[in-house]
């Protein structure tokens, strides 16, 4: 479904994608980890081309974003993106948010479109503030309202970019369970997070990247009881016990 | 100081047919409203085409409205009325030109040299208002809309010009004042608004203060009531949740 084949990218000299190879089949939850400045969320944002690349190709379901003949904005409808800081359009109301995408991209009619729009909300638990503004939400119901925003378009594949990162701690399990719950749908996923309980539970395959480079990839079974590589276990350590 | 104020000047007749000098300020009032509004318009449009330019990727048109800015915004809004009203229409093709000069009649001349000039000096104003209000929206939103699909076309419309314009009220409505009181310069190309009238009523009845007075408690109070009306549209387009927003 997404096949990386030597994707290189430099921000001015600095070499942020240092030859990224990995695919990701229909179906599979992978979920990417690395330490800050790795690259990991520059790589999650070339997949749907928010951030050009300078070599490689990348591939999802058979067109290769990087190629300037490729429908881009046909290309981005069918990948769902959530972000890190949920970019939730403040102006509209949470159905708006929801149905604004199907109507002005697919030319779907605004009765379908909010019914589905509902369906959603109360697929994450969020029927009931439809009317609300995405100001009056938590942020966890924020985010929760950005995965239905980008489920309203049918996307084929999931791109999840630190979704949790930027929440308080008692929210970050309501969306977790709402990512969970999508996995298990059978939805493709490429998720960007530290929520090691998440990639163990859900991922089917965890990569874990270090200065632009896969450096390993392995089930989470393998790769949180023995990681190979010294970075990754480093990594690890930090993240169980951050005080020692 | 010794001075008869004299209210009454303004019922009193102004010698030419039945008019009685109120009538020229009402008139003056008139062509005022109709030169600031019309330009407005004009240059909201203008302003947020070349905000929005100013905002795009790659080089060209942000270039070409950078330069419209710098050039509109350099030059003192009277010596663009003196070019617009006495230099351009002489460059115009002879048929234009004869018409311009000579078929139309004076206060239609000027009056459309003064809203060309209004227009294109309050649209580099508008411009950088609304580039501003753009460029302050988190970079999130247009990464936003175009991971869903939409065109840049549809970012902006959608997603990107109306929370820009909800912030970019309070500056757009001084812009808005703005050409209410720089309107006042069509009088120096002889169009009768309200500052012309004004003067002439000083000159024909020798009350000037009461004529000054009266001209400034029309503009104050005009620009009051558009003050008020924005702050309405403010209350009206603002955003549940948000800062000062209803709950």
């Amino acid at each position: 479904m997404i096949r990386f084949n030597n994707v290189h990218k430099w921000f001015k000299d600095l070499h942020v994608l240092n030859g990224i190879d990995l695919q990701v089949a229909q179906g599979e939850v992978v979920v990417v980890c690395g330490p800050s400045g790795s690259g990991k969320s520059t790589m999650i944002r070339t997949v749907n081309q928010l951030e050009s690349i300078n070599e490689g190709e990348i591939w999802v379901d058979g067109k290769n974003v990087a190629d300037p003949k490729t429908d881009l904005n046909a290309l981005r409808a069918e990948v769902g993106f959530v972000f890190q800081h949920f970019n939730l359009y403040p102006h509209l109301s949470v159905l708006d948010n929801i149905t604004l995408s199907p109507i002005k991209v697919k030319g779907m009619d605004k009765a379908a479109a909010d019914k589905q729009a509902v369906a959603l909300l109360e697929r994450v638990g969020l029927a009931h503030k439809k009317d609300a503004f995405p100001a009056q939400l938590s942020g966890g119901q924020q985010q929760r309202v950005a995965i239905a925003r980008g489920l309203a378009m049918e996307p084929r594949v999931m791109l999840f970019d630190e979704p949790t990162s930027a929440l308080d701690p008692e929210m970050i399990g309501e969306v977790l369970k709402v990512m969970k719950d999508l996995a298990e749908s059978g939805m493709t996923m490429m998720v960007v997070t530290h929520e090691m309980g998440f990639a163990r539970e859900v991922a089917d395959r965890v990569v874990f990247i270090d200065h632009g480079k896969i450096v390993e990839q392995a089930p989470p079974e393998e790769f949180f009881k023995n990681p190979q590589h010294e970075r990754a276990q480093q990594f690890l350590r930090q993240l169980l016990t951050p005080m020692s | 100081m010794n001075y008869n104020w004299d209210w009454n000047i303004f019922f009193k007749s102004t010698g030419i047919g039945s008019e009685i000098y109120l009538d020229w300020f009402v008139s003056g009032l008139g062509w005022t409203i109709a030169v600031a509004l019309v330009a407005w318009i004009a240059a909201l449009a203008i302003g947020s085409v070349l905000g929005v330019m100013r905002t795009l990727p790659g080089k060209v048109l942000p270039a070409i409205a950078t330069a419209y800015v710098e050039l509109f915004r350099n030059v003192p809004l009277l010596v663009q009325l003196f070019l617009w009203y006495f230099v351009v229409p002489d460059y115009l093709p002879e048929a234009t030109q004869v018409w311009f000069k000579q078929d139309l009649n004076p206060a239609t001349s000027a009056y459309i040299s003064v809203v060309v000039c209004l227009a294109l000096f309050t649209a580099a104003r508008v411009c950088e208002q609304v580039r501003t209000g753009i460029q302050a929206l988190p970079r999130g939103q247009s990464a936003a809309a175009l991971a869903v699909g939409f065109s840049i076309g549809q970012t902006y419309r959608h997603v990107l010009l109306p929370q820009a314009f909800r912030i970019i009220i309070p500056p757009l409505t001084s812009e808005f004042l703005n050409i209410f009181k720089n309107s006042s310069v069509a009088s120096l190309i002889g169009l009768m608004e309200l500052l012309a009238q004004t003067k002439q009523t000083a000159e024909f009845s020798a009350n000037i203060f009461e004529a000054f007075t009266l001209a400034t408690v029309i503009y104050f109070v005009l620009n009051m009531s558009l003050m008020a009306l924005m702050n309405l549209v403010e209350k009206k387009v603002r955003i549940p949740g948000m800062m000062g927003g209803a709950k």
